[in-house]
């Protein structure tokens, strides 16, 4: 039966830059990085707290998924901001936010209080929209 | 229309004061996370946020869950296993995070990670060369098949 996930997407426009941002900014670690010439690089990165969830940083070009049209969609609709594709979880909202604004994370939404939670909306190099919430006490 | 005016109305119930504090809170931890090699005194990072040491530290705690000297301990931790998967050796990474005592690094180590440092270097070393050997192990299958990776 299937047990867990293993890899999620997030369709990037240039894997340096990613690289830079999650790596560097967001404090993620690198869980795989094999460079593979013109074939292309398989680059992995996971939250400090689950090391096996692979966040696959993929590249938008005619190598993997995406034909030439698919392919230049896909990125138009990437710079477009159109995509939230996980949501973030922290122990404390205000804390990192403080930390990613200084590291020149750009936020959509500051930290706001909603009936559902206390949570905020920043993005990546790429334009993509991330919720990051904080853990309730509950949980 | 200031920002401090514009959050403090969008989190009414947050006042400035905190805010502040949150600020002065997050940049001594970005001091740490940028000095960790250096001898640290908690006093001096305290004095630069402008609080008691006592109060800094319970500050940092309700906010990272570790006081500042267990953080630096662990930022030193995860520098070292970086330094160590680089290939330098056990006795020049433990100096260069900061620690002092060759023994008590390679306790500490082998306490948090279960591995000694020798171990571990190893097994990443292990790691690394079996992704350059054969990086496809690596990927996915599906990607593998797709791209027409596998040499035929």
């Amino acid at each position: 039966m299937i047990t867990k996930i293993n890899h999620v997407s997030i369709f990037v426009l240039d894997q340096k830059s990613a690289y830079d941002f999650y790596v560097n900014k967001l404090g993620f670690k690198v869980n795989t990085d094999v460079e593979m010439g013109s074939k292309g690089r398989w680059l992995t990165v996971n939250p400090p707290e689950q090391p096996e969830l692979e966040l696959t940083l993929m590249a938008i070009d005619e190598k993997v998924m995406f034909d030439k049209v698919s392919a230049e969609k896909m990125r138009d609709l990437v710079a477009a901001g159109t995509f939230g594709f996980a949501t973030f979880k922290c122990d404390d909202l205000l804390a990192t936010y403080e930390e990613l604004k200084q590291k020149g994370v750009l936020f959509k939404k500051e930290p706001t209080r909603e009936f559902y939670g206390f949570s905020a909306v920043f993005e990546d190099d790429s334009g993509n929209w991330f919720s990051l919430s904080e853990r309730s006490k509950v949980e | 229309m200031p920002k401090e005016f514009i959050i403090s109305f969008v989190m009414p119930a947050e006042s400035l004061r905190k805010l502040y504090l949150y600020r002065r809170v997050v940049q001594a931890k970005l001091f740490i996370d940028r000095k960790y090699e250096e001898n640290i005194d908690v006093g001096e990072i305290a004095g630069e946020a402008c609080y008691s040491k006592f109060h800094f530290i319970r500050a940092f705690k309700g906010i990272y869950g570790q006081t500042p000297h267990q953080y630096l301990t662990a930022v030193r931790l995860e520098k070292a296993k970086e330094l160590l998967e680089a290939e330098m050796s056990v006795t020049e990474t433990c100096h260069s995070v900061g620690f002092e005592s060759l023994g008590s690094f390679i306790g500490l180590f082998k306490r948090r990670t279960g591995l000694t440092p020798s171990e571990y270097r190893r097994e990443r070393l292990e790691r690394k060369r079996r992704m350059i050997e054969k990086p496809l192990s690596f990927v996915p299958g599906c990607f593998v098949e797709q791209m027409n990776w596998a040499s035929r």
